[in-house]
């Protein structure tokens, strides 16, 4: 399973927001530390600000900060703003649909759909974030986050 | 049944457990103690139980209670108590040692935890789990293993924010009629 850039994207500027609560980021210092342009950014935090993910503070100092709740976005929540999620459900004109084959292969495609999708609803961020702290390379002591 | 290999060699007793976020805890009064389930809670944990489960099972904890009060099984049935003011039950755990089941090794399998729904995001749960992760240890059990139901959102976020993650084995099953 691949994630679109832009769902990578989100996910990622969400880590940096939740881990530095207290600061306000712009989309040219994530950018930064991920490779993207911030045009590319900033149209992936409109669609975080509609979801109400996270705010934009204008001004001087300013940037975007998080604003939902790290303990109960799941990462299903952040990637169904982006791109629909498995293989698509049943497409009846799709060829051989209604035949004995297309409906046991459809049994194990919908398999692996639940099984994915029962894996992204149970990590939230908070969640995410331990395990980005437990795949760092570098010692417990390092900053974590932009900074 | 695996009799227990490494069966534990001195059992938890009671264990006081401070919140740092006490003044946030008024339900539990920011403590609460982890001890060895007795006989006189089984009331208790199946009234909880059935609370959430709307299924009442006294049985079931009776012979899990004795399991855990038998030597032939590596078994742990925790409770965590309120303070000594009103000792009333805030959640269980239960889990057991197991090997050699599907080719496993030996594993500590967490079967149950429970917590009032009341006292619940004041650290309860997580040091039910702690303190039975540490009777696993000291069994020299490196790992611990559950199973959550798909659509059991509840339980699936909170072993999943404890660290839990799948593991290597997928459980199958077929309908029999």
């Amino acid at each position: 399973m691949k994630l679109q850039i832009s769902t990578q994207l989100a996910i990622f500027a969400l880590v940096e927001l939740v881990v530095n609560p207290e600061h306000q980021l712009t989309v040219a210092e994530i950018g930064a530390k991920y490779g993207v342009s911030s045009h590319h950014l900033a149209k992936v935090m409109q669609v975080l600000a509609r979801a109400r993910l996270v705010r934009s503070i204008r001004g001087a100092g300013g940037g975007y900060q998080f604003c939902g709740n790290a303990r109960r976005t799941t990462l299903f929540d952040v990637i169904e703003l982006f791109e629909p999620l498995g293989s698509g459900g049943q497409d009846a004109s799709a060829p051989g649909e209604r035949t004995g084959e297309g409906r046991a292969l459809r049994t194990v495609m919908d398999e692996i759909d639940n099984t994915a999708r029962a894996t992204l609803s149970s990590i939230t961020l908070a969640t995410l974030c331990r395990l980005v702290d437990r795949h760092r390379p570098e010692p417990a002591s390092m900053s974590t986050g932009i900074r | 049944m695996n009799k227990a290999s490494g069966k534990r060699t001195g059992h938890l007793r009671s264990r006081a457990v401070e919140r740092r976020d006490a003044a946030s805890a008024p339900e539990t009064g920011g403590k609460f103690v982890i001890r060895p389930a007795e006989p006189h809670d089984i009331g208790a944990i199946s009234a909880l139980d059935a609370r959430i489960t709307s299924l009442s099972k006294k049985r079931h904890w009776q012979d899990l209670l004795a399991r855990s009060k038998s030597l032939d099984f590596a078994q742990f049935f925790l409770v965590a108590e309120a303070p000594a003011s009103s000792k009333s039950l805030l959640g269980f755990i239960v889990g057991e040692i197991r090997a050699w089941e599907f080719g496993s090794a030996p594993s500590g399998w967490v079967y149950a935890l429970s917590v009032e729904p009341t006292v619940r995001e004041h650290g309860v749960g997580e040091a039910l789990l702690a303190a039975i992760e540490a009777e696993f240890k000291r069994c020299k059990i490196t790992k611990m293993r559950t199973m959550v139901a798909r659509d059991s959102p509840l339980p699936m976020l909170f072993f999943r924010a404890e660290g839990m993650m799948a593991g290597p084995y997928i459980q199958l099953e077929k309908d029999l009629t």
